[in-house]
């Protein structure tokens, strides 16, 4: 192992194991959601994350706490990075009443007005135009906040992205577009879906700039989202950061993968995978111990395994629920 | 402490399935990720992973084996250093904790029905004598598919994952290899712009069959169904036709919360300019989406998923075609007509077994077709009866059971000895949670309880 070549600088330090320690949390909790699904106590749709957690965890590293996001379905990791618990996640995802909606939602649908996250958006694409609005909003109360939208490389071909994007630089809103591109929408690969694969041009004749970032790479992530953020902070109108990612598992549960080959899959999980190389670089650079990693782990896993149990022994709605919050 | 390895369940209907093959053996040592088996659903093959880490102890299911229920252990796992006939002393962690007022966990809502005990009329338009097939509704869409393509070069099918991955719902099975990707193509997400498309097409003359992953995502497409295809003919003065088909699942499948589940029976069947077909039998399925693809008009073909994988009874014939806008009357009965469509059928089937067996004898009408409306059928039946209910899984409001009861009273009033009766899904979006999406379901109760309160019986 190479010596580090300057001390690691403790603050920084810090950080950068808490930005390992995120991203590992949503990995492990998303492996116990599978299973929990696998037992029938999660239910309906459950589209999972692994994979692309280097996303979320870099934005909010970069984000601060002005600032709100938005995204689809594939949503957990999201949720834990912006500080959401995992027992109310995890209870959302069981149905049941101390799940963040209460067992109303689901998956695909939980949001935290105290975290500034909109949701959870069941519907591809529909979120982008939310998020545009919510940019707006900031503008309209001149807050200093940026909203940052997420959607996949599948979403980014919907009518409604482009609309947003016209009037968002038209209107000089306050708004970054983070395309999360995984690789596929569903089973179809970039190639099929897209006549233009390159998703950091996709604002060009807007007038949008965009920038390509490995998201696989935490830092790299975090330094894009940084510049992103300020841009779009400092009145110039919105940007786009295509996240180049992959995701492991099917779409969701209950997709067996089948239009891409094993061996890619497995490719990118041993020569990009975000939490190993991160982990790896950790401990060269001497910021990290294996041991301090293990430790790591043992924590995360704890808080995965209480979520869990909260999540099956909260009770279920009580049926009265079927009719509040419909309108007030 | 040796734990066990559940059988998973790996969609939202399993409850199910098949132990396809074994990928590790005993003795082997796995951890997060390890791929164990290969499961077989009802429509893919699934690899499932572990979570814990340990080594495999005794394989409890043989590889092959059939119908293995959700949540049976399927192996046991032992921890560092114990050996194969460790005593089981917990499920795998979480399973310990089962929820408190849970039934079974997530099953579909009234799935795997057997064959109903009720008896079920022969279609009067079929000839006498003709043989019978069982078939699941799925492959009679298909089946209705490949032979109106093979008929016709203007028919194409057109959506997402309908070619290479075979349907989202695998009723594309098969079409890919048949009629090659000039005719069976795979869309972008982008509901709006290829509903557009196939509209245009569809004034060319071309026939297009637009399949929507679930009707939910038509509502990206709403306008064009309704202001571009089902308005033309009308302001173009009759020169314009847009004989197109939309078709996919529609309403609630298993706990896809309130954004995937909605039923849109009501909507569609408000709108003059389409037809709306939403069948239930398989050979209803089969001869009706021949029918709506040799229609001159746009056709609304919904489907639903909780019926695709039920089996009944196809005729076998060289071009079996049923006329849009007939309703059938499943069975014959005194007391109390029941109308429905869709699901409602399978949940009326189930009712009216009950019903019977106490002394209610019951007709069931399957409207097939929400429009046209075949009221005439309904009112028939209702002079016999004087009595009727509706059932359905849309939202009450306008839907078309109220259509049904507000036509009946219009045209049948001095035959009826009790107001209609209605069953619905409940007026709230669609939850989430096991306990209330049950109760926003119509239910086999429901449909009793609305039978005995019209014929005055408790
Ligand atoms: C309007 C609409 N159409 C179709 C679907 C079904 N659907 C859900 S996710 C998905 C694929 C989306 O792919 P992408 O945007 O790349 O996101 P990813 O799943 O890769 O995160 C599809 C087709 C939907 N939910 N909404
Ligand atoms: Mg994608």
């Amino acid at each position: 192992m190479p010596e580090p070549k300057t001390a690691p600088n403790i603050a920084n330090a810090e950080a950068l194991k808490k930005m390992y320690e995120d991203m590992l949390l949503i990995r492990r909790f998303e492996e116990r959601a599978g299973q929990l699904y696998g037992m029938g106590l999660i239910g309906g749709f459950c589209h999972l994350y692994i994979g692309q957690e280097a996303v979320i965890v870099g934005m909010q590293a970069a984000a601060t706490p002005k600032d709100q996001l938005i995204t689809a379905y594939r949503d957990h990791g999201h949720m834990l990075a912006c500080g959401m618990s995992a027992n109310g996640v995890m209870a959302e995802l069981t149905g049941r009443e101390g799940g963040y909606s209460r067992g109303k939602g689901g998956s695909m649908h939980m949001f935290s007005a105290d975290k500034k996250f909109y949701g959870g958006h069941g519907i591809v694409g529909a979120q982008v135009p939310l998020g545009t609005g919510l940019a707006f909003a900031n503008k309209y109360r001149g807050n200093d906040g940026v909203c940052m939208t997420y959607f996949g490389d599948g979403a980014a071909n919907q009518g409604q992205v482009y609309e947003s994007f016209n009037m968002a630089e038209l209107w000089k809103l306050p708004v970054v577009y983070i395309i999360e591109n995984n690789q596929y929408a569903m089973g179809t690969s970039v190639a099929r879906h897209s006549a233009l694969a390159d998703f950091s041009k996709r604002g060009v004749s807007f007038n949008i700039p965009g920038i390509q970032v490995d998201g696989m790479d935490v830092e790299a992530v975090e330094a894009a989202g940084k510049e992103a953020l300020s841009f779009a902070r400092s009145g110039k109108g919105p940007i786009i950061l295509e996240m180049k990612t992959y995701r492991y598992r099917g779409h969701s549960m209950s997709d067996p993968a089948k239009y891409r080959p094993k061996e890619e899959a497995a490719e990118v999980r041993e020569k990009r995978d975000p939490i190993d190389h991160f982990g790896q670089k950790l401990i060269q650079r001497g910021v990290a111990t294996e041991n301090d990693l293990k430790e790591i782990d043992t924590r995360v896993k704890q808080v995965v395994i209480e979520s869990a149990d909260f999540a099956t022994t909260s009770p279920e709605p009580a049926l009265a629920e079927l009719y509040t919050d419909i309108v007030i | 402490m040796a734990t066990q390895i559940l059988m998973p369940a790996l969609s939202p209907t399993m409850e199910e399935g098949k132990l396809a093959r074994w990928l590790v053996k005993e003795g082997d040592v796995v951890k997060s990720g390890t791929i164990l088996a290969e499961i077989e659903t009802d429509k893919a093959t699934m690899e499932f992973e572990a979570v814990d880490e340990g080594r495999i102890g005794k394989l409890l299911v043989a590889a092959g084996s059939e119908g293995v229920k959700v949540n049976a252990p399927i192996a046991t796992l032992l921890a560092d250093g114990e050996d194969a006939s460790a005593a089981v002393t917990s499920a795998a962690p979480a399973a310990k904790a089962e929820a408190p007022k849970t039934e079974t966990p997530a099953a579909a809502p009234t799935a795997a029905v057997a064959a109903p005990a009720v008896e079920i009329a022969n279609d009067p338009s079929l000839p006498a004598g003709t043989e019978m097939v069982p078939t699941t509704v799925r492959i009679a869409l298909r089946d209705a598919m490949a032979e109106e393509m093979r008929r016709d070069p203007d028919v194409f099918l057109m959506g997402e994952e309908v070619a290479q991955y075979q349907g989202a719902y695998k009723i594309s099975q098969g079409l890919l290899e048949e009629f090659g990707d000039k005719r069976v193509i795979d869309t972008p997400i982008t509901e709006h712009g290829f509903a557009g498309i196939g509209i245009g097409a569809a004034f060319d003359g071309l026939k297009p069959i637009v399949e929507f992953m679930t009707w939910n995502f038509a509502m990206q497409a709403m306008d064009q169904i309704i202001n571009s295809a089902a308005k033309t003919r009308y302001m173009s003065g009759g020169q314009m036709s847009c004989p197109i088909v939309f078709r996919g699942p529609n309403g609630a499948a298993a706990r896809v919360g309130a954004q995937h589940s909605q039923d849109y029976a009501n909507w569609y069947s408000s709108v003059p300019g389409l037809k709306v077909i939403a069948p239930y039998f398989a050979a209803d399925a089969k001869g009706l989406l021949k029918a709506a693809i040799r229609d001159p008009n746009p056709v609304i073909f919904l489907e639903h998923e909780i019926v695709y994988g039920r089996t009944f009874d196809v005729p076998k014939m060289d071009d079996f075609v049923l006329p849009i806008g007939k309703a059938r009357v499943v069975k014959e009965g005194k007391d109390v007509t029941i109308v429905s469509y869709s699901l409602g059928v399978g949940l009326t089937l189930e009712a009216v077994e009950k019903l019977e067996a106490e002394g209610i004898s019951c007709e069931i009408i399957d409207l097939r077709t929400l429009r046209p409306l075949d009221i005439d059928t309904v009112i028939a039946s209702v002079k016999k009866t004087n009595r009727i209910v509706t059932v359905e899984n849309c939202w009450p409001f306008g839907s078309p059971g109220t259509e049904v009861a507000s036509q009946v009273v219009a045209q049948a009033f001095d035959y009826l000895d009790a107001p209609p009766g209605k069953v619905t899904g409940k007026d709230v979006p669609m939850p989430y949670a096991n306990n209330l999406e049950k109760a926003a379901l119509a239910s086999v109760d429901d449909v009793i309880a609305a039978v005995k309160a019209v014929c005055y019986r408790s």
